[in-house]
């Protein structure tokens, strides 16, 4: 009876937001014509893609219990260095394995600080924040736009899906990034020591799990999944600028944890992360399809709901323990 | 111990020399760096300068030295600065004469009443709920830039009004009213916490929560009252903010106050792990931040790469705060000297 | 008899100059449940730490199977076949039972994590401890008495041929004790060799087949066949100085100032009624981890006791906070001078102040004059070294830091003190002066609760005795002309004399 309980409280918040997302998605498609198209559900996730990879390389961060205030910085640098090397007339394949190596480095420069001088991830990340948009600055100061051949071909080549529906190849590299995190996160050992990290870091050294090598690769996948998102917004945007991205830590965050995980760490799925991203897709769509409320609802919104879910998670993990 | 090395000893020697440093460096650069000048009954020049578009930071940063001295955190600060400049500047825009002094008396009154609640609400998230305080502020953080977007309804709310205009830009016996403000905020508070016992108890719970806790130290209102008076310092200076440029700008208006308010407070020697405090050495720091973004702009390096600066120096801070960092740093230093434990590393900077 | 797993000979081990262990002789038999007993601060855990590679030895050999090893750290003793369950837990509580028994050496196919050989294998290790259950629940929903278990399965997993239990029971209840109990009964019948590290006698009497007793680094012995009494005797040490007595007649007190009955926490302290009286001092002996901290905890409402009631001048009391205790007149030295006692990084100023002022509440605070005046008699009175009231707090030794927090409640004139081990780790001046203080005070009319592991000092200060074993009051003895012995006997004898 009590396994039963509280089982069910694990899950919780996951069912919260399921409901929340038919809820809102229900409304949506009563009140307004075309809401309920299936063009509208994918362009929510053709507008998301990049969102949903740099929130899929938060979650690993935030299951293992750290934050990574970086990733935002880390997309524009992404952006920038994309733009700027294209225009240099470097072959894209290039550009692409540059960008995700400066990003993987950075979040790999950062995992190592957090972990030998024991430093608060929030402070060292704070402190990639400021580096990486810094270096955009250094890069440029304005919007440089992309005319690459390939980047416009990934740009603008639709993937035809049944029923005159499409959507764009970012959505499909993100897809796949959400698949290969599931499969690490479930069945590989360094997934379930992000777990085991996120639960209790000394049970986790006194098992003789590697935690200082995994707290390690953690930011590092992190650091290439915003590199990653930043490519995605290169491929959508076309440019590369150092204003991109402002504030998309707080979102690619709020998703995280509307999503389920526990911010404390130890707890939550990555395909919960995709329920996060698409909720935060569907309240834009709402608020764009109702057209008198004004896109700053949307921050409310997700404050909103960010309060909501951490008081859930708080009120459910007081219970358990 | 001679004077000398008493006041190298002194944790708020470095800072300040660094201070002194950047200001020499800037003098070196530009000789007419120092010159005051007297103009129309006014005081111009660079340092003025210095003071004077510092004086917001100044104050964010003495709140958020409290919170950080209770081992808290607050990143909501820049938004309350956005709300509680549009609410004052959408008061004054309402009124029938924006000259008035009651209706500009108002707006601040409403300003401040406001940022106080907004306080007041992170430090319920934070003390009663027990949320971290990284998480329990970024709400507002989140939110707090979409409700100041929806008080100015997205547009920048400009005002006319000479009295507002004047908290920031005003001057009171030739001296900016903004930097006056700054240092009667430093004086009251300083004299608040070290008058009353309020300082001690604050490093007491910041140093030892469970000691304190033992001690019978009311912890829990006391850590919501300082995330109240966070609140109460980024209003003010959310006013002095929109009052600089006439306007409030939802979107822009303390756009990484937050993160220059913490290097402040962790410049001036406060550690990020709670405990001693010191609003002078918060002082110094949030002046170093704003000469160092002076000397960007006057040696002419595009100003957004002061960003490269405060990564640096906030990797820096915190390295040389870090036993860890110490530890193996004494130990390639001094390779046959066994290294002792030693938890209570003092901060030198 | 089979031939030995383990020999330890001669071990020698010091930190910076002290002798932790001093040519120690330790050895283990397959099939045979060995307890190594002593007070806290003996040797055992050195020992342990020892064995399974924590800690190099500065002298002496270890055997393993009849090689000598030296294992570079706990995983690497458990690779060579010694697993150790620590007292504390430490499992990942958010994974599910299976993956905590399994963590780190997952069966894999594929490369890739097999789930269902997983569970297979944890259910299967299970039930060598005789234990089943959903091994794909999260830990965090079973029992502590469960989680144990669970560690000790997981520690089997790698072919242990040694399994060393460090307090395992401490934090079980009498039936989840009998179950581990049962457990290694079953693993010792398989033939594996465990080395039991407990101080609750009545579970080491009832499992173990050989007892090693070790005192001060030094070892006392090897028995196999020993009462309760002659090991207390053994552990204590039966050379006992004789101390003059600090009291004359046994001061029954001037009414009753607190009350507790029934009151208890579960997991924590049995529970107990006890009476304290204005003017005397009630002394609480038994050996360390017996409960005796826990107790105190609960007189001030550091912890929340979950059954029973506080009464104070014969009016029910809820002690939910020390803030609360402390209003009524209650002040509590904890043990942990470092951890729950001083604020290390303020001056000693403020640390004396520190209780007065938080009773007062901000808003008043004690003027400086007030302060430095307060300050400078306590400096005085206790004798605080260096007499310097702006000192930080932390750079004292411990016995002026000990004064510190003593002045710290000294100033808020408490009717009751509760010092909890005031003595330990100080020298024998600063001893006597605290131990002479605490008649003061009780001549004055303050009550006070008096912890401390020295049996012959409990004795001297105290006017009534309340013996704690196995985290049970289990007598409240009056102190007229009472011994060491006679309290040595209590413990042994669980008060059934």
């Amino acid at each position: 009876m009590t396994t039963l309980t509280v089982s069910r409280k694990r899950y919780l918040p996951i069912l919260a937001t399921l409901v929340m997302l038919v809820g809102a998605f229900g409304f949506g498609s009563a009140r307004y014509d075309g809401f309920a198209d299936s063009q509208v559900v994918l362009n929510l996730l053709i507008d998301n893609a990049f969102l949903l990879v740099v929130a899929a390389g938060m979650t690993f961060v935030i299951l293992s219990g750290g934050i990574d205030l970086s990733v935002g910085s880390v997309v524009a640098l992404s952006t920038l260095v994309s733009a700027k090397l294209l225009g240099h007339g470097w072959p894209a394949p290039v550009v692409i394995l540059v960008v995700l190596v400066i990003g993987a480095s950075l979040g790999l420069g950062m995992g190592a600080v957090i972990h030998f001088f024991e430093l608060q991830p929030f402070v060292v990340t704070l402190a990639g924040m400021f580096l990486a948009r810094g270096l955009c600055y250094t890069i440029s100061v304005e919007s440089i736009s992309i005319t690459n051949p390939f980047f416009t071909y990934v740009a603008q080549t639709p993937i035809s899906l049944p029923g005159g529906t499409h959507v764009s190849i970012g959505v499909v590299i993100a897809l796949v990034v959400v698949a290969v995190g599931v499969y690490v996160l479930h069945y590989t050992r360094f997934g379930r020591t992000v777990y085991a990290v996120g639960g209790s870091e000394q049970s986790a050294m006194l098992m003789g799990l590697p935690v200082g090598r995994t707290k390690i690769q953690i930011y590092a996948v992190s650091g290439f999944c915003s590199a990653l998102g930043g490519l995605l917004l290169a491929f959508y945007t076309l440019s590369g600028n150092p204003l991109h991205a402002i504030g998309m830590e707080l979102d690619a965050i709020a998703a995280v944890v509307i999503g389920g995980t526990v911010l404390t760490g130890g707890s939550g799925y990555l395909l919960g992360t995709v329920l996060g991203v698409t909720v935060l897709g569907v309240i834009q769509t709402l608020i764009t399809f109702d057209g008198t409320l004004s896109s700053w609802w949307t921050r409310i919104v997700i404050g909103a709901l960010l309060f909501l879910f951490i008081v859930l998670q708080r009120l459910v993990t007081r219970r358990t323990r | 111990m001679n004077t000398y090395a008493r006041l190298v000893k002194h944790r708020l020697f470095w800072p300040a020399a660094a201070l002194v440093l950047l200001l020499l460096g800037n003098f070196v650069a530009s000789p007419r760096f120092f010159a005051v000048q007297f103009r129309e009954g006014h005081l111009y020049g660079s340092l003025i300068d210095i003071l004077r578009f510092g004086a917001p930071l100044i104050l964010v940063a003495l709140g958020m030295t409290l919170v950080i001295a209770t081992g808290g955190i607050d990143l909501s600060v820049g938004s309350v600065v956005a709300i509680s400049g549009a609410v004052a500047c959408l008061w004054v825009s309402r009124l029938g004469d924006q000259n008035s002094l009651g209706g500009t008396l108002g707006a601040v009154g409403i300003a401040i009443a406001l940022s106080l609640l907004l306080g007041a609400c992170n430090g319920f998230l934070v003390s009663v709920l027990g949320v971290q305080p990284i998480v329990g502020t970024l709400i507002l953080m989140v939110a707090g830039r979409g409700l100041a977007q929806l008080i100015t309804d997205g547009q920048i709310i400009t005002i006319t009004g000479t009295h507002y205009r004047d908290i920031g830009g005003g001057f009171v016996a030739t001296v900016p009213l903004s930097i006056l403000i700054a240092l009667a905020a430093f004086g009251i508070s300083s004299l608040a916490v070290r008058k009353s016992a309020l300082g001690m108890l604050i490093e007491a719970v910041g140093g030892n929560p469970e000691a304190s806790r033992l001690a019978g130290v009311a912890s829990r209102r006391l850590i919501w009252l300082t995330y109240v008076f966070c609140g109460l310092c980024a209003g003010v200076a959310g006013l002095m903010i929109s009052s600089n440029v006439s306007s409030a700008d939802g979107n822009n208006a303390g756009l990484w106050i937050e993160l220059d308010a913490i290097l402040a407070v962790v410049i001036g020697g406060t550690r990020l792990t709670g405990g001693r405090f010191s609003f002078g050495g918060t002082v110094i720091g949030a002046l170093l931040i704003q000469t160092l973004s002076t000397t960007v702009y006057t040696l002419g390096i595009p100003p957004e790469t002061t960003l490269l600066f405060k990564a640096v120096v906030v990797l820096a801070v915190c390295l040389v705060q870090s036993p860890q960092f110490r530890r193996k740093f004494a130990r390639r230093s001094r390779r046959s000297v066994p290294v002792v434990k030693d938890e209570k590393v003092e901060v030198t900077l | 008899m089979p031939a030995e797993i383990l020999r330890m000979t001669g071990i020698r081990k010091e930190f910076a100059g002290v002798v932790a262990l001093d040519d120690v002789d330790f050895r283990l038999f397959p099939g045979e449940v060995h307890a190594l007993m002593g007070e806290n601060g003996a040797g055992k855990s050195t020992l342990i730490k020892v064995l399974t590679g924590v800690h190099g030895v500065d002298a002496g050999t270890v055997l393993f199977a009849g090689e000598p090893v030296s294992f570079a750290g706990p995983a690497a003793a458990q690779r060579g076949g010694v697993s150790t369950v620590y007292q504390e837990v430490n499992l990942c509580p958010n994974l599910s039972v299976a993956e905590n028994i399994l963590l780190g050496r997952e069966p894999r196919r594929f490369g890739r994590i097999h789930w269902s050989a997983l569970r297979r294998r944890a259910v299967e290790l299970l039930a060598r401890l005789e234990v089943s259950l959903d091994v794909s629940a999260p830990l965090g929903q079973q029992s502590i008495a469960v989680q144990q278990l669970v560690a000790i399965a997981r520690a089997l997993d790698v072919d242990a041929r040694v399994l060393v239990l460090d307090e395992p029971t401490s934090s079980l209840d009498p039936g989840e004790v009998e179950r581990l109990l049962g457990v290694m009964r079953s693993l010792r019948a398989q033939g594996m060799a465990i080395l039991f590290v407990s101080h609750f006698i009545d579970q080491v009497l009832a499992i173990a087949d050989r007892m090693t007793v070790l005192r001060n680094g030094k070892l006392v012995g090897e028995y196999t066949d020993i009462t309760a009494r002659e090991l207390v005797a053994k552990m204590i040490g039966k050379d006992l100085p004789v101390l003059e007595g600090l009291r004359g007649e046994v001061r029954h007190g001037e009414g009753t100032l607190m009350q507790a009955s029934d009151l208890g926490r579960k997991g924590s302290v049995a529970p107990f009624s006890l009476e304290i009286s204005r003017g005397s001092v009630l002394g609480l002996a038994g050996l360390l981890g017996s409960g005796r901290t826990e107790l105190a905890r609960l007189l001030f409402g550091a912890d929340h006791a979950d059954s029973g009631e506080v009464r104070i001048d014969d009016t029910p009391v809820a002690l939910r906070s020390p803030r609360v205790a402390v209003s009524k007149g209650i002040a509590f030295c904890s043990e942990n001078r470092k951890t729950e006692g001083l604020i290390q990084d303020l001056t000693v100023r403020e640390n004396i102040i520190l209780a007065m002022q938080a009773a007062r509440g901000w808003t008043r605070p004690l003027s400086r004059r007030r302060q430095d005046e307060i300050v400078a008699r306590s400096i005085e009175l206790l004798d605080i070294r260096p007499a310097d009231p702006e000192a930080r707090a932390g750079d004292l030794s411990g016995g002026n830091q000990q004064k510190v927090l003593l002045a710290r409640w000294l100033i808020t004139e408490p009717k009751l003190l509760i010092l909890d081990e005031p003595t330990r780790g100080i020298d024998v001046g600063a001893k006597a002066e605290i131990q002479r203080l605490v008649a003061e005070l009780t001549a004055d009319g303050m009550a006070v609760v008096f912890i401390s592991a020295e049996l012959e000092e409990v004795l001297r200060v105290s006017d009534k005795v309340a013996v704690l074993r196995d985290r049970h009051v289990v007598a409240q003895l009056a102190n007229d002309s009472l011994t060491p012995d006679d309290i040595m006997a209590t413990i042994a004898d669980g008060g059934e004399r």
